[in-house]
């Protein structure tokens, strides 16, 4: 199989774009980080990737709104592009602040087919503070989605302050009835949060916590598959080990949020 | 005054958290605040059409859920008062950065990047809000050293048309030329000059120099010697290199006739002697010498670490001093080496009270109010999420401490560790050198007024003269985006010969510094890439402005250098050549201002003399104080003190996972409570882990400093250990806080903590890889009355660890795991509860006032060492289920914390505890004897581990229990503590839920 070639975006405060790249290679793609001055001085490389990953980090300090100024730039020199490259039979993903940038280009949950307009917004977390904390995703079964195939539910981080999904009531329902929305914060039980603090860490509409195109070829999400994809990675390591070993199973070596990015690599297989 | 031709209003159009927060803040503190509306306004002057202005505000908006108008004001339903909130001339205004570039991105052509774009906020407050408390919300709302504030009423802001477009242009006509400093005007006036600062033509004075007489003499002779009187540049240029801050003038001063100092004589001997019998397995890395100190991390990487402290800033602009601080210490990872990567950061804070609401004041006239301990705690937790977060490197490892005597002046710990591989290309990466010839470049930000004097500042005590221009605000992007570029690929491609951080001193100690590796320099100072025009000479040379770096770029190399920064947008000045004439020279359009020889500069400081004195033994207090009878609500008590309480507000508000190495967390176990260790791997590839603790005891110092010190060595050692880290790959770090350092009496302490540094760290061979003191934590002022107040800090040693875990799969945390695993107690107990935290609950239970007295813990490093070699096999072999070292609040605090942890019961036996002579059960709870660790082990390990620490001191103290029972009995045999898990739990978190 030929590796597929994936490119993840940095500069202006992009901080995940190492550690997506390794979960990206890991997983069996070749992948890339270009900084967004040299993808807009020399757009036709876009031509030469399979995957576009829009990692985490604070763009622009997030100082206008998160992803605000990210999405400024794209719009400013790049929308033609990032069209031309999502009606290609590639995937885009993006993580956090990726998903913020996504949302505020109007790329997700383009339920119009049109880029460029935002249709839904991440606002401040409901406790108006940042919130690094483990959470529990249901991963919705029946949507297009190729990144959650076969992924039932996931033990992955959130660290963000502005994760709080919001979009108009009309556009909740089209997401909804589309099957677009991929993940929801579960709550102790197994069940959704129901907004309920922390299991949903930020207040988000539906206990939203990811949400794909139409298509399924692209996917948002709050939540930072590439922070749970060792066993080591998990809050609960030290314990799930104990009880392993003294039942003489084998400790694994991975965790939750690889079958993402495997999802994406075998796309392409 | 100057007004913008376009204020943009963004507001909400559906609820907005923002508003519930700052509501919910204030209603907490009293005041009839009904609702809340926010609008975020930017005030652009430039010459933009009104339809490209409207296309420059949708960039500026979230459609979905925000509104703008263009110079027409935001008009909320409801509202009583309106508060706008916009900076001072010259203050850093991130936001209004990234929108400059915004627009600028927009309309393809550069706006001026300090006159074209401003922001503010305003509130809008409805409730039955007097005259008195709508000024009192706006002071809780700003600081006035950085902060300028508008209230208007309703009717006001209506009758204006709003707040109006004000700009806060920096206006300032500094005499853009070099002064003449005389020297020759007798003892008297030197003294004036270097405790107020050189004279301006209207007879004020520019600040503090902080040199001694000895040292104005010493310039004053040189200066003899070369027939003229220095000019200003020279003067503070001199002074800053001079400086506390910088040459750290007490500890390398002669002490009691040792002329080595105590730096020398302790710190550095400690890791020379370590280093020497270490032999081949020495795994020190440019210690001492660099802006970090690095340590072997495996065959191919070094791992860097240093922690600042940056107290005096954050006294007067809490969140400002914070995040200039962590910010400022990630240059030390940056200029490390050739640049090394930031990979966790980690925190410390000292504090008073939260809850102490009794006013302080700067001046007799009571008209400039310290910042209450509430708003320094808020603001430095904020400053460090703030600058932590947004640069993209995690945040793991921190503690917080409070003590009355931080009232005065908070301590902000802020350290960095890096990762830099050993060679870079055909080079070593942690040797480099500036050559004869290389071009003199600066990267990053800007310069203005902003942090002039730091290094000066920060060597004298906080008093009404403290300077306003001291204060800063970090911007952490410019600097992601420099460090991005110097890191991830200028380095690597061989750009440059040389690189240091711009810290203190700003560029006058950065390129004096770096021209000692080649011999000489020569600035032309107004190639300086400035803010705003009118700066002096001496303000550009000495300005700390934040956010840049000093390179030595050859000149082969100099083109693409600047080109590759151009795209990551990364702005690059050219300033001058690294010469090697020996000399210092600095032109300002063709004037040469400054001319000194190097040598002076850097070796021409006298060395202070200094003798100490012990001070006269007190009456050797014997706390005495009966038993209490109702030992399960005191253990109640400890776990909801200030200083025992969870954190974990903190711990989730700084990202820990980012860089995706975090292996054990800040927050442990199911039930979330906060470790004293922290583990993560820098290289996602392999297996090893970076372990990082800290250990420190203020509250022992007053009765024993030379074992306070040697208990923080302990404690950050033992930490690193009980939760993985190789002994033999194990190094510290050590930051003085001291207090009124020309007493001779504190020096005496300083001394004897200084001696404990020595014996303890050779002991465990574990060396100093870098440290940094501070000498002046002292606060002259005054009370509500009018009465003088000072207030000094407890002498305060924070000893950081920092290791390396073989594999980090081995690594373990504190929470109970598994019903019916066997409890061991490691290491002795005695009866050392002096200065301990059950002794100041004590106090405060009796109402007798503070417990004082006692014996403060030995540690006696032979027989622990035996037990942490033991842990250490234990924990590589699996055989340990849960490890938790003793640390404050002793083994109840211990023991609970397991338990909340794994939120599971247990049941003690005091009976069992391997104890010095007969204790109380009182002492045996919470006695903070070192060398202590609490180890849950597997029944059916038991032999195992039991025989690993055959010879020394352990038992079995108790078991893991299957509900959340807690049962403690005492050495009698009867039940002293009965209580459950989440009644403990309560008691910890309840201490913090305001926050």
């Amino acid at each position: 199989m030929v590796k597929p070639r994936t490119l993840v975006l940095t500069g202006y405060g992009i901080n995940c774009d190492e550690e997506t790249k390794f979960a990206f290679e890991y997983a069996g793609s070749d992948a890339s980080i270009v900084h967004i001055n040299d993808i807009i001085e020399e757009p036709g490389m876009l031509e030469r990737f399979q995957i576009f990953a829009f990692p985490g980090g604070f763009s622009y300090g997030d100082d206008t709104g998160s992803g605000k100024a990210l999405a400024g730039r794209i719009k400013n020199n790049l929308l033609e592009e990032m069209r031309r490259f999502s009606e290609r039979d590639t995937l885009m993903l993006g993580i956090c602040n990726g998903f913020q940038v996504m949302v505020n280009l109007g790329i997700l949950p383009a339920l119009d087919r049109k880029i460029g307009e935002a249709e839904a917004a991440l606002i401040h977390n409901g406790s108006f503070r940042y919130q690094c904390r483990w959470v529990d995703l249901i991963v919705e079964k029946g949507t297009p989605s190729v990144f959650t195939r076969g992924i039932e539910t996931l033990h992955i981080p959130v660290a963000h302050g502005e994760g709080n999904f919001y979009a108009p009531e009309k556009t909740l329902k089209d997401l909804e009835r589309n099957k677009l929305v991929t993940m929801r914060y579960a709550g102790p039980g197994g069940g959704p949060a129901e907004g309920v603090f922390p299991y949903n860490p930020n207040g988000s509409a539906g206990d939203i916590a990811s949400i794909c195109d139409a298509g399924g070829r692209i996917m948002g999400m709050m939540p930072h598959p590439e922070r749970g994809m060792f066993f080591t990675q998990r809050d609960d390591w030290t314990l799930l080990k104990e009880r392993l070993t003294r039942r003489g199973e084998e400790v694994p070596a991975h965790s939750d949020g690889i079958a993402i990015f495997q999802n994406a690599v075998n796309y392409f297989a | 005054m100057k007004t913008a031709r376009y204020r943009i209003e963004v507001y909400a159009k559906i609820a907005d958290a923002r508003c519930e927060a700052v509501r919910l803040k204030l209603s907490r503190q009293g005041f009839p605040v009904k609702t809340v509306f926010m609008s975020d306004n930017y005030l652009i002057d430039a010459e933009i059409s009104p339809e490209m202005i409207e296309q420059a505000a949708t960039l500026l908006v979230q459609p979905v859920v925000q509104g703008y108008l263009i110079n027409t004001p935001y008009m909320p339903e409801e509202f009583t008062h309106a508060v706008e909130i916009g900076f001072l001339p010259g203050v850093t205004d991130n936001v209004a950065h990234t929108v400059r570039e915004s627009i600028s991105d927009l309309l393809k052509r550069e706006l001026d990047m300090e006159k074209s774009v401003f922001t503010t906020v305003t509130y809008f407050f409805s409730g039955p809000i007097s005259d008195g408390e709508i000024q009192s919300i706006g002071n809780e709302l700003h600081n006035p050293l950085i902060q300028r504030m508008n209230i208007l009423s309703r009717d006001e802001y209506r009758a204006r048309s709003g707040m109006g477009r004000y700009i806060p242009l920096v206006d300032l006509h500094e005499k853009p030329s070099a002064d003449v400093v005389d020297l020759e005007t007798g003892e008297d006036e030197l003294a004036v000059i270097a405790r107020e600062g050189i004279a301006n033509e209207d007879g004020s004075r520019r600040g503090p120099l902080a040199l001694d007489m000895a040292s104005m003499e010493v310039i004053r002779d040189y200066f003899r010697k070369e027939s003229r009187n220095p000019t200003d540049i020279e003067l503070e240029s001199i002074a800053q290199t001079w400086s506390e801050h910088c040459k750290h003038t007490i500890f390398a001063a002669e002490i009691d006739g040792d002329g080595e100092g105590i730096f020398r004589s302790y710190i550095r001997r400690a890791t020379e002697t370590i280093r020497r019998e270490k032999g081949d397995r020495d795994f020190c890395y440019s210690v001492f010498k660099d802006n970090s100190g690095g340590i072997e991390f495996d065959d191919d990487y070094i791992i860097t670490d240093k922690v600042e402290t940056h107290n005096s800033p954050s006294a007067l602009d809490p969140f400002g001093g914070a995040i200039t601080g962590i910010v400022g210490v990630n240059r030390d990872t940056i200029g490390f080496g050739l640049a090394a990567k930031p990979v966790a950061n980690r925190y410390g804070f000292c504090f008073a009270d939260p809850a102490d609401e009794t006013p302080l004041f700067r001046d007799r006239e009571r008209s400039r109010r310290l910042l209450p301990p509430r708003r320094i705690m808020e603001g430095v937790i904020h400053g460090v999420n703030a600058g932590g977060n947004t640069s993209g490197i995690p945040t793991p490892q921190g503690f917080i401490y409070f003590d009355a005597g931080y009232k005065g002046k908070p301590l902000v710990f802020v350290g960095t560790v890096g990762i830099i591989p050993k060679t870079v290309g055909d080079r070593v990466s942690v040797e480099k050198s500036a050559v004869d010839g290389d071009h003199i470049v600066i990267v990053g930000g800007r310069v203005g007024r902003d942090g002039i004097h730091g290094a000066t500042f920060s060597s004298e005590a906080l008093s009404s003269g403290s300077p306003a221009t001291a204060v800063q605000i970090g911007d952490p992007i410019t600097q992601k985006k420099l460090s991005d570029a110097l890191v991830k690929e200028a380095r690597d491609l061989g750009l440059y010969h040389s690189i240091t951080d711009n810290g203190a001193g700003g560029l006058s100690c950065s390129v004096a510094e770096m021209a000692r590796e080649c011999g000489g320099f020569r600035v032309d100072l107004e190639q300086v890439p400035l803010k705003y025009p009118g700066l002096s000479p001496w303000q550009i040379w000495v300005s700390e402005s934040q956010e840049r770096m000093t390179l030595s770029v050859p000149p082969e190399k100099l083109e693409p250098f600047i080109h590759l920064m151009t795209r990551r947008g990364v702005e690059t000045a050219v300033i001058g050549k690294f010469t090697s004439s020996g000399r210092g020279e600095v032109m300002f359009h063709g004037e040469k201002v400054f001319d000194l020889d190097l040598f002076f500069l850097h070796e021409g400081l006298p060395q202070k003399k200094l003798s100490t004195r012990k001070p006269a033994a007190k009456a050797p207090a014997v706390p005495g104080f009966p038993e209490p009878s109702d030992m399960t609500s005191v253990m109640g008590e400890m776990m909801g003190r200030l200083n025992i309480a969870g954190f974990e507000f903190i711990s989730t508000q700084y990202d820990h996972e980012v860089q995706a190495g975090s292996v054990i967390k800040p927050l442990q176990g199911a039930g979330k409570v906060n470790g004293n260790t922290s583990v993560f791997r820098p290289l996602l590839a392999s297996k090893k882990g970076v372990v990082l603790s800290q250990g420190l005891y203020p509250s022992y110092s007053g009765i024993d400093p030379y074992r306070m010190a040697a208990c923080s060595i302990d404690t950050a050692v033992r930490n690193a250990v009980a939760a993985g880290c190789s002994l033999d790959r194990l190094a510290i770090l050590d930051n003085f806080c001291w207090c009124d350092s020309n007493n001779p009496e504190r020096l005496w302490q300083l001394k004897e903590a200084a001696r404990a540094c020595y014996d303890t760290a050779v002991a465990y061979g574990t060396p100093y890889i870098s440290g940094k003191d501070s000498m002046f934590n002292d606060f002259r002022g005054f009370d509500a009355d009018g009465n003088e107040v000072y207030i000094s800090i407890p002498p305060t040693l924070l000893i950081s660890s920092i290791g390396v875990a073989e594999d980090a799969e081995m690594c373990q945390t504190m929470d109970f795991k598994v019903p019916g695993d066997i409890i061991y107690l490691v290491g002795l107990t005695g009866d050392e509860c002096g200065g301990s935290e059950y002794h100041s609950l004590t106090g405060e239970r009796t109402g007798e006032g503070p417990v004082t007295g006692g014996t403060v813990p030995s540690v006696e490093c032979s027989a622990n060492l035996a037990a942490y070699r033991a842990l250490e096999k234990a924990l590589r072999e699996g055989l340990v289920s849960s490890s938790i070292s003793l640390e404050r609040g002793g083994l109840g605090v211990a023991a609970i914390k397991s338990a909340l942890a794994g939120m599971r019961g247990f049941t003690l036996s005091l009976g069992a505890v391997p104890a010095a002579g007969k204790l109380r059960d009182d002492t045996l709870l919470f006695s903070e004897s070192q060398g202590r660790v609490l180890a849950g082990v597997d029944p059916s390990k038991a032999g195992k581990f039991e025989s690993l620490f055959a010879g020394i001191a352990f038992a079995r103290v108790g078991e893991v229990a299957e509900g959340g029972v807690i049962r403690i009995t005492g050495a009698g045999g009867e039940n002293i503590v009965e209580t459950t898990v989440d009644e403990m739990m309560e008691r910890y978190r309840s201490c913090f839920r305001g926050f």
